[in-house]
């Protein structure tokens, strides 16, 4: 079953607290990845490998770069997911 | 500002070890005489010849925030801990700059290892063959390269006066300290902080080192495993950790009114040209390093009371390195109260150079020589010598101005010679 925004919020909000420590409550819709997030562009790939596995769906490289926040990512992973 | 020969001091200490996840502990540990050596518990190092080896007391992700260890090599993360200790050691607070006493123009890192990041590249190979390509870690090369130690801890100081990764074997982390002395005497940086690192507790490096032989197979008795200088001595222990030192122009030190723990003399340096794993016989390489270290700095060897040696408990090699003092102190050796810290905290490679400097600062602030344990049958050539093993328990060194030096050897033939002394 698909997931709804609010569970992939939930779910990179986890991803995000794992690998940069950021707490959960931080990670909004409006949050860059970058810039408020603490996630470098190395960490992404990370972030983005586990958003992968935990959603079910495949993020190409090409695509990576325009997910900027965690509404962006939210929104792909929405869209895209099986 | 640029000048040369200028003196340089040891301001700062900082350590993690098989005997405490500090300097304060470490020395406690090795002037107790207690050995860090324990048995390798796992399905992963059963089949292996050596189960034996001495890890850090304190696990480095107790330490670290787990965001920023997740992305660190573990010879990485011990010589982040054993920096970030020396730096506030020191009295610097934050990265140069923020912190007025040092510029970051003027601060220098040199931090070595002797084989790198071998833990990452290994797990991630299986990572790699087990779930796949995208599931290898992007940090990966900056987790295994071995310059990520020194460059981490660069970044965490703020260094730019230069990032340097002298790579000697089991020498790297003496080499490493040489490296920063000569930085300051020429003038490219009045601060440099360095040692060395390492964390290789892996069962491939295990396999490979008992492969050549070089690794006691005492998996009966782990403490009593490292035993330089005794007669049933077969092979060195494997320890991980990290040792790292601040070193200053005394003219910068004293401006700012730091405390000094010691004089850097200055470095002996030579390369045997012999075997790529062998140690000269005779010493003669060693020798040379003592010679060239003697002609390069105002060490007196009246005044040299104590040595940290290289002594790695294997059959050639502790017999050499007596030789080989022998041949150039002559009698002056006999006022040398010799203590073999590997046979506490097993042989830590490239972070040996590392942590015997921090012990060789704190033996000459101490005025206290730790022993060297597990000398219970004390090798017919060392007896018959009569160099002075400091054994059973710790010893006093004299009053008065006192010096020291530092032994490091690694495979490939470098020989490194450290020298310090009371101010």
């Amino acid at each position: 079953m698909a997931a709804t925004q609010e569970e992939i919020v939930a779910g990179l909000a986890e991803i995000v607290n794992e690998i940069a420590g950021i707490p959960v409550e931080d990670v909004q819709l409006d949050k860059s990845f970058t810039d408020d997030l603490d996630v470098d562009s190395l960490s992404m790939v990370e972030v983005v490998v586990a958003a992968e596995e935990r959603f079910d769906v495949k993020i190409p490289d090409d695509d990576v770069k325009n997910l900027k926040t965690v509404g962006d990512a939210a929104d792909y992973i929405l869209k895209h997911q099986d | 500002m640029s000048s040369t020969n200028r003196t340089v001091v040891v301001t700062g200490i900082g350590a993690t070890t098989p005997l405490g996840g500090d300097a304060a502990s470490t020395w406690e540990g090795l002037v107790a005489g207690r050995s860090g050596v324990k048995p390798l518990e796992g399905e992963r190092f059963a089949e292996l010849p050596v189960r034996i080896a001495a890890p850090a007391a304190v696990d480095p992700g107790e330490v670290l925030p787990r965001p920023l260890a997740r992305k660190l090599d573990r010879s990485a993360q011990f010589a982040l801990i054993a920096a970030k200790e020396a730096w506030a050691d020191a009295g610097y607070e934050g990265k140069a700059g923020e912190d007025s006493k040092i510029a970051p123009e003027r601060l220098g890192a040199v931090i070595a290892s002797g084989i790198g990041g071998v833990t990452t590249l290994l797990d991630q190979y299986d990572v790699l063959k087990e779930k796949g390509v995208r599931r290898v870690s992007p940090h990966t090369v900056p987790m295994l390269m071995p310059n990520g130690p020194s460059a981490n801890v660069g970044l965490e100081v703020g260094a730019q006066a230069g990032v340097h990764t002298p790579v000697s074997a089991c020498a790297s982390g003496a080499e490493a300290i040489g490296y920063a002395v000569e930085m300051i005497r020429t003038g490219r940086a009045d601060v440099v902080i360095a040692g060395g690192t390492e964390a290789a507790i892996h069962p491939l490096p295990i396999a490979a080192f008992a492969n050549m032989m070089a690794m006691s197979k005492n998996n009966e008795e782990p403490t009593k495993a490292s035993r330089p200088y005794d007669k049933g001595r077969d092979g060195f222990v494997l320890g991980e950790g990290a040792g790292v030192v601040v070193l200053e122009s005394e003219e910068h030190a004293k401006a700012r009114g730091a405390r000094v723990y010691c004089e850097v003399l200055g470095q002996g340096l030579s390369a045997d040209s012999h075997h790529i794993a062998q140690p000269e016989p005779t010493g003669r390489g060693v020798a040379a390093a003592v010679q060239n270290l003697l002609d390069s700095t105002d060490l007196k060897p009246a005044e040299l009371v104590h040595l940290n040696a290289h002594a790695t408990s294997t059959p050639q090699g502790d017999i050499a390195e007596i030789k080989a003092l022998r041949k150039v102190l002559g009698a002056d050796l006999d006022h040398v109260a010799i203590s073999g810290t590997k046979s506490m905290t097993g042989h830590l490679l490239g972070g040996a150079g590392g942590i015997e400097t921090v012990a060789t600062v704190l033996a000459l602030h101490h005025r206290l020589a730790p022993p060297t344990i597990n000398v219970e049958d004390l090798d017919e050539d060392i007896a018959a010598d009569g160099a002075d093993i400091v054994r059973g328990e710790a010893r006093a060194l004299p009053e008065g101005t006192i010096a020291a030096i530092n032994n490091s050897f690694g495979f490939g033939g470098h020989n490194v010679v450290l020298a310090f002394r009371t101010v």
